[in-house]
């Protein structure tokens, strides 16, 4: 049995880490690339969303490779994601692609049915919860190597710098198997990111990205908009980082600190049901920055993303609530690069003129921890 | 006294529940008032203030709600949530209240009752003795709107699967007594319709593809006309339970269709940028290619849509269909 899963961000960091403690055969899709993309709009419904697409295009080429199952996740809706393996399954079955699909998702009647499912994978329940502990421990380090990142991209002489350092984490990270190996990663890692050289104190502006999970933590689909507007020397904070999303998800927010369960409350009056997706994150995250004082917001969603759009029709209430500069974007196959770009400077320079003229001095607390859970 | 108005939109769920919702209203001594028919004016009012990517329907209904809004004394825009187990309707219409509120300014007060089903189906009676407690205090005057709302609401559905009458025809059954089929020619094709109610029995935006169909000669079906267990049946065939109660009657539908009751072409309805309707539309397409070999047409709509664009598709569609079942 060789295993592949789809690709989103870093997460086949973790992902990765976890499939091989448990003793399995695992094949890493290629990193989504325009050929990826290109795959998938052949052979997915047109109106489908992003994420769906780029899904069929990793699975096409992981299957070149070699791979014969695939492991993802599901859902019980509404969004759509809850539904994507199966139409997937039929996709790649009129292509020929004989794949075996293990969904990994909240249970229809009973929860015998996931241990079913894990059972599928390994046998042993001690490696399956030693390797689970490997690799949130691996995405909580690759969350605070990148925040880090963010801070220094915002201030450094020499563009490139803190990204390089980002890279070769992220490589050494992948290879690492042991917990001392991780921390020893994150701390060389830190510290040369503490010596990069500084142009700034403090960051032009601050600004937060919300949305949906995929666009959100997906460089190639997002076009990097992290690093555009770092380099615009912007700091950048997201409402999604990959261990939070772990705890939630894989261990249902039992884990302490980082969770997002708290904060939904926050999103009443604007938005006063779950609407699937992130949509009430989206909501809660965008109030929580505000009161944190961030200079703006920008909201990514896939096009036709359904809770996000929801999101989107309550957040300007929100923005003129907290005086609190925002932008939508919505992503998919015909996003380009310098499209965003334009947009992303006029923001930002809406934004610093906006300071300017509240007579804001740059007095960004530099201490900032990261993350909206402190509220 | 003048009785209290309330506002009905007649849009989404209103072509599944009018005859409820509105017996339910008047034997609580409320007066309601219903939106006119979708027209341009209203689309217009709607595309105006909603957002650009919300879709066609959610558009049409804030059009209606704008329309509404300085006429009564209260709005009813209950949160859909689910009205099946299990199953859910569309994050937008989850949203919809806190959507409207967000972008229409000046609104009355609004009646948005969260319904969900989707744990017990007895969370219909809360929901309803929740809107009656705004009205009155009189729980038998509650308990008895309710009873006679809930046996209206039978008899139309009744009208629809047992005499076949679609929605529109059903409605007006119920309010005048009498019958006013659109009598089609001598048939010769049937033809299965597929797709959300408020797209396909709102004329102006499903175009009125039933009378032109039936126009053209062709028996109309759509899933409401059909046994909810024979839906069923179809939709269990599935390796995962669907989710959305729409897609799950789509796809039962078309299965139900393209088996049972096999007709000559099956057209999906769905809006542009539906997000269920992107993926169940594909399960349909793909099924359908592998085993019935029944012709499947694909209608996306929006407020962009023309008419002329839709009759030619149609119309290449059923002269297919023709040839197809002369040969």
């Amino acid at each position: 049995m060789k295993v592949t899963f789809p690709h989103m961000g870093y997460m086949y960091i973790a992902v990765k880490g976890l499939l091989e403690g448990i003793g399995l055969d695992v094949i890493v899709p290629p990193y989504s690339s325009k050929k990826t993309l290109n795959l998938g709009i052949r052979y997915s419904p047109e109106y489908a969303c992003l994420p769906f697409k780029i899904n069929i295009g990793n699975f096409i080429e992981a299957y070149e490779l070699g791979a014969d199952t695939i492991v993802m996740g599901g859902g019980i809706g509404p969004c759509r994601f809850g539904y994507y393996a199966q139409v997937q399954q039929e996709i790649l079955r009129d292509l020929g692609l004989n794949y075996n699909m293990i969904v990994l998702e909240p249970p229809d009647n009973h929860y015998s049915e996931l241990f079913k499912k894990l059972n599928e994978l390994s046998s042993s329940w001690w490696k399956i919860i030693s390797s689970m502990s490997l690799a949130y421990a691996k995405a909580g380090a690759l969350d605070r190597i990148e925040t880090e990142t963010q801070k220094v991209r915002a201030r450094e002489t020499n563009r490139g710098c803190a990204d390089k350092i980002f890279g070769n984490a992220i490589n050494l990270l992948e290879k690492t198997s042991h917990k001392r190996e991780i921390s020893l990663v994150v701390n060389q890692a830190l510290e040369s990111l503490g010596k990069v050289s500084l142009c700034r104190e403090m960051p032009l502006a601050k600004i937060a990205i919300v949305g949906e999970i995929y666009t959100v933590l997906e460089p190639f689909v997002n076009l990097e908009i992290e690093k555009m507007l770092g380099d615009l020397g912007v700091e950048v904070n997201r409402s999604v980082y990959l261990s939070q999303w772990i705890n939630d998800h894989l261990f249902l927010g039992l884990l302490p600190g980082k969770s997002s369960k708290k904060l939904l409350k926050i999103a009443s009056p604007h938005l006063n049901s779950f609407v699937g997706g992130h949509g009430r994150e989206t909501v809660a995250a965008t109030v929580a920055y505000a009161r944190q004082g961030y200079d703006g917001v920008i909201q990514l969603a896939p096009f036709t993303c359904m809770p996000e759009i929801v999101a989107h029709s309550v957040l300007p209430v929100v923005s003129k609530e907290y005086d609190l500069p925002m932008m939508s974007i919505y992503l998919d196959e015909h996003s380009g690069e310098t499209g965003l770009r334009t947009r992303i400077e006029a923001f930002v320079d809406l934004i610093t003129k906006k300071r300017k003229m509240r007579g804001i001095k740059n007095e960004m607390l530099s201490g900032h921890r990261c993350g909206v859970s402190q509220y | 006294m003048t009785a209290i108005k309330v506002g009905i939109p007649r849009s989404l769920m209103f072509y599944y529940y009018y005859p409820l919702w509105k017996e339910y209203f008047t034997g609580l001594g409320v007066e309601v008032v219903l939106s006119p028919k979708t027209n341009k004016s209203i689309l217009d009012l709607g595309v105006k203030s909603a957002l650009d990517e919300t879709c066609l329907p959610v558009k049409i209904f804030y059009g209606h709600v704008i329309w509404l809004k300085d006429k009564v004394d209260y709005l009813f825009i209950p949160r859909i949530i689910s009205v099946e187990k299990k199953e859910y309707i569309c994050p937008k219409l989850m949203g919809l209240p806190d959507m409207i509120r967000a972008n229409v300014p000046q609104l009355p007060p609004l009646i948005d009752t969260t319904l969900d089903l989707s744990k017990s189906k007895k969370n219909i009676y809360f929901f309803f003795r929740e809107i009656g407690r705004k009205f009155t205090s009189n729980p038998w005057k509650i308990a008895k709107a309710w009873a006679n709302a809930y046996k209206k609401q039978k008899e139309y559905e009744n009208l629809m699967v047992n005499k076949k009458m679609l929605p529109a025809e059903a409605l007006f059954y119920l309010e005048n007594k009498t019958k006013r089929f659109l009598e089609t020619k001598k048939t010769s094709l049937e033809i299965a319709i597929l797709g959300h109610g408020y797209n396909l029995y709102d004329d102006y935006t499903s175009m009125g593809l039933i009378e032109k169909l039936r126009r053209q000669g062709a028996n109309v079906l759509t899933v409401d006309l059909i046994d909810t267990e024979d839906i069923n049946t179809e939709a269990a065939k599935l390796p995962k339970r669907m989710f959305w109660t729409f897609g799950r009657k789509t796809i039962g539908g078309a299965g139900y269709f393209a088996g049972k009751q096999k007709v000559d072409g099956i057209i999906h309805v769905a809006s542009f940028g539906c997000g269920p309707d992107s993926l169940v539309g594909e399960l349909v397409l793909r099924q359908n290619k592998r085993k019935e070999n029944i012709p499947v047409l694909n209608l996306t709509l929006d407020e962009h849509t023309g008419e002329a664009g839709v009759v030619t598709r149609l119309e290449a569609f059923l002269d297919m269909l023709q040839r197809r079942t002369a040969l």
